[in-house]
């Protein structure tokens, strides 16, 4: 590997983030799959960084699993957007940032397609102002929140309470960083370190003291994608392709895995669990599984938060051990306690896949 | 082990580093000229028995380099040995000598 | 015969016409901003399909074309266009008026890490023809040879036939050289097990097929039909090539120790900077525009303007030198057509 080769990579794909004032806005399933994740990237942002995120509680869905699922037009999809850039308008802000990298994708693909076609953008207009009287103006800048927090990496690192570093060996930790299709894959240059060797979560990991693995499969597909999971007939399909990636991986025994999409982490996680009751195999030391994180949480335990506070308690791969490696003290009896101190219960315990 | 309705799929790659050619190699010495194969095809679209078995010399040389041995003496067992590969092949290719050496290195397991 | 000619490029096509025009009594100028003159060739270790000596060809040309007037280390700084003729200042503060100018450029090597997939310039064991020919030259490159090398692979058309990379002009050569370039590597690592991935075998030249044959009957070379689609690193440093191998229709993958990759021939800017200077059209594949592609390869639409080489698209070294002689013929029927 010739690190020089890939800084020259990365030197020519660098996008302009500006530093403060964004719009933000959520992804559907996030909430689901790892709701500390979303409030951390606000709570690090305002709170830690003293930087002026905006959000409203009237954006709604950027229309992508319907839109990836051939269930509505491109046109409805547009129209959605365009509301949600209406809001953006009214409140004030230039800057856009989108939580999913599928919203992303499709903002970055909405604007494109608005500059190649600007009759397109015309068209949308007149639909949206028929719908609901609204109008709008395009992003000045139009960022994935992991691009901020890429941005805001130094000064994560500067108030970091852990690095990520194994306090056993003295050893930086061996990362997979894993990059949502649509971040960069549809358009390089809208995308840090482009669609090869994307630089995003990289740029994090350095700064924060970790090591990125380079396996032969980094750019294989989690195993989600809409239409692969959505389908249960396809599942096969998808826990195959996620296999394969963990197959490749193995060898280099990544101490996690870093992710930005909200599919990713969810289904390299989930999908673990599967491959160890249906296959016998699990990838992690003594019987665990990779825990996989998106860079939110990462960047949380760096800034030493509580890991039941930020939401790791949802992860089906146990985080414990890597907490152990990062120093990170938790109690183990509070792991299924809400924020309110109330009794989550617990989940039962799988066959094969070890978990605390 | 937990059965959820579906499960990983094998690949279907080709991997060349697993495929074993040493009975490949031992053909090559006996026919060198099996290494001449360009894959035209010629002999395939020539080939009477192919039109009702599914019978390639063409399929059954990239076989034997893939790794898909079995498949290859399968579709081997149709060949009639009548000889109008060996009048097409544009290499000059001893295609019934190619086939009976075939049989003789890849099907003595058989025997 | 005081008629100024003026060569711009001291490659082989540039050697060979100052060698013909010195023959005809001319005293032409080459003008080559290197330090040494024979250009590609002269980094290239032998040439299909005999195995010639490319240091050969290079050495009996400078000795034929040493006659002329050469500068080294120089480019041109402008032209000027006079009432029929040019005024051409060199970096050096010479200027020479003249009307006719003979264009040498040649071509490009495609910068193969711009096809990022392929990992040139990010991963150890990925290298290109020219980094193979300069390893055939000098034996100086760890990358070669120090490794197991039981398994290398060629990469046919990188650059070439390409769109996205915007270049969808085949580079002519690179097919050859990948089959002269896999022998000669089978020759030195008998054991090795070499794969060429292609799309389509372009072996039109004389004794091309015959080379191609004995690659596959005498050296066992493995032909795979199918584009490559991705490089990787696995942990042990070898790289992992992808590809379809389209006659089986299946995917395909192996492991190497050394992966080869054929970098086509594409416009050099130093053409482009002549035919800004000068007002030379240029083709849609971005080479120097031809008065017509079929019966004026040679000639610039523009008068007292003429090209040799690969300025006007990929060319092999032969026909390279058949260009040179032609051209060289030109000039001096166009000098005696002044008169």
């Amino acid at each position: 590997m010739i690190y020089q080769g890939k800084q020259k990579i990365w030197a020519d794909y660098q996008k302009e983030i500006p530093d403060n004032r964004w719009f933000y806005v959520r992804s559907c399933i996030r909430q689901n799959f790892f709701p500390g994740a979303e409030r951390m990237f606000l709570e690090i942002c305002r709170n830690v960084l003293g930087k002026d995120f905006f959000e409203t509680e009237y954006h709604t869905t950027c229309g992508g699993i319907a839109y990836h699922c051939d269930t509505i037009p491109q046109e409805t999809v547009m129209t959605i957007i365009a509301r949600q850039f209406a809001l953006m308008t009214e409140a004030g802000y230039e800057n856009y940032v989108a939580s999913c990298i599928t919203s992303f994708g499709n903002y970055a693909e909405t604007l494109e397609t608005w500059r190649e076609f600007p009759e397109v953008e015309t068209r949308i207009r007149e639909l949206l102002w028929k719908a609901c009287r609204r109008e709008f103006k395009t992003p000045k800048y139009l960022a994935h929140a992991s691009d901020l927090i890429y941005k805001y990496r130094n000064e994560i690192a500067a108030r970091a309470k852990f690095r990520l570093i194994n306090r056993f060996t003295g050893e930086p930790l061996r990362v997979v960083e894993h990059i949502g299709c649509h971040y960069s894959k549809m358009f390089p240059s809208k995308g840090v370190g482009g669609a090869e060797y994307p630089y995003v979560l990289c740029g994090m990991i350095e700064a924060w003291g970790g090591n990125v693995i380079d396996y032969p499969e980094r750019r294989h597909c989690c195993g989600y994608g809409f239409r692969q999971y959505h389908v249960k007939a396809n599942r096969g399909y998808s826990v195959s392709n996620t296999y394969k990636k963990f197959e490749s991986m193995e060898p280099y025994h990544p101490d996690f895995i870093i992710t930005n999409c909200p599919g990713c982490p969810y289904f390299m996680d989930r999908w673990q669990y599967v491959i160890a009751e249906t296959e016998g195999k699990t990838y992690g030391e003594n019987g665990y599984g990779i825990p996989v994180l998106t860079y939110e949480e990462v960047a949380s335990l760096v800034l030493g938060y509580n890991p039941w506070d930020i939401g790791l308690q949802l992860h089906q791969v146990a985080v414990e051990p890597l907490l152990d490696k990062l120093g990170i003290e938790y109690d183990p009896d509070a792991k299924y306690k809400g924020l309110n101190k109330k009794d989550l219960l617990r989940p039962e315990l799988p066959g094969i896949l070890k978990c605390c | 082990m937990m059965d959820f309705g579906f499960k990983i799929s094998p690949s279907s790659t080709i991997n060349l580093d697993k495929v074993d050619l040493e009975k490949f190699t031992r053909l090559h010495e006996i026919e060198p000229d099996v290494y001449k194969c360009m894959a035209c095809g010629s002999c395939s679209s020539t080939c009477p028995a192919g039109r009702f078995s599914g019978m390639s010399l063409r399929k059954v040389i990239l076989d034997l380099q893939r790794g898909k041995e079995k498949e290859a003496v399968a579709m081997m067992k149709n060949c009639m040995l009548c000889g109008k590969c060996t009048m097409v092949c544009p290499r000059g290719i001893n295609t019934r000598h190619l086939i009976l050496s075939i049989y003789r290195i890849y099907a003595e397991d058989e025997k | 015969m005081k008629e100024n000619i003026v060569i711009i490029g001291g490659g082989i096509a540039g050697m060979e016409a100052a060698s013909q025009l010195l023959d005809l009594g001319y005293k032409p100028i080459i003008i080559e901003k290197s330090d040494h003159l024979g250009g590609h060739v002269a980094e290239w270790n032998c040439l299909f399909p005999d195995m010639t000596p490319a240091g050969d060809v290079v050495k009996n040309l400078v000795t034929r074309s040493a006659g002329a007037n050469i500068f080294l280390n120089t480019e041109i700084s402008f032209v000027n266009k006079l009432k029929d003729s040019y005024n051409i200042m060199l970096s050096n503060g010479i200027s020479i008026i003249t009307k006719i100018i003979l264009v040498t450029t040649g071509f490009s090597l495609f910068d193969a890490s711009k096809k990022e997939e392929y990992g040139y310039g990010i991963y150890d064991q990925v290298i290109t023809n020219k980094d193979l020919e300069h390893w055939f030259n000098t034996g100086d490159d760890k990358r070669v040879g120090d490794c197991g090398m039981n398994a290398v692979g060629f990469v046919h058309c990188v650059g070439s036939r390409d769109e996205k990379a915007r270049n969808s002009q085949c580079s002519k050569v690179c097919c050859i050289t990948a089959v002269k370039q896999a022998i000669e590597i089978k020759q030195k690592f008998p054991e090795a097990m070499v794969y060429c991935f292609y799309m389509d075998l372009r072996m039109f030249g004389k004794k091309y097929e015959d080379f191609y044959i004995s690659a596959q009957r005498d050296y066992g070379i493995r032909f795979i039909r199918g584009r490559v689609s991705e490089v990787s690193e696995n942990i042990d440093g070898k790289v992992i090539v992808k590809a379809e191998d389209t006659l089986s229709g299946k995917p395909v993958k192996v492991t190497l120790d050394l992966l080869v990759l054929m970098a086509g021939m594409v416009c050099c800017k130093d053409s482009t900077k002549v035919a800004n200077m000068i007002s030379l059209p240029v083709d849609s594949d971005g080479f120097l525009k031809s008065r017509d592609n079929v019966t004026g390869i040679i000639e610039a639409p523009k008068e007292g303007i003429f090209y040799a080489g690969a300025c006007t698209g990929p060319k092999t070294v032969p026909e390279t030198l058949a260009e040179a002689r032609a051209a060289a013929l030109n000039v001096h029927l166009y000098i005696n057509r002044m008169k």
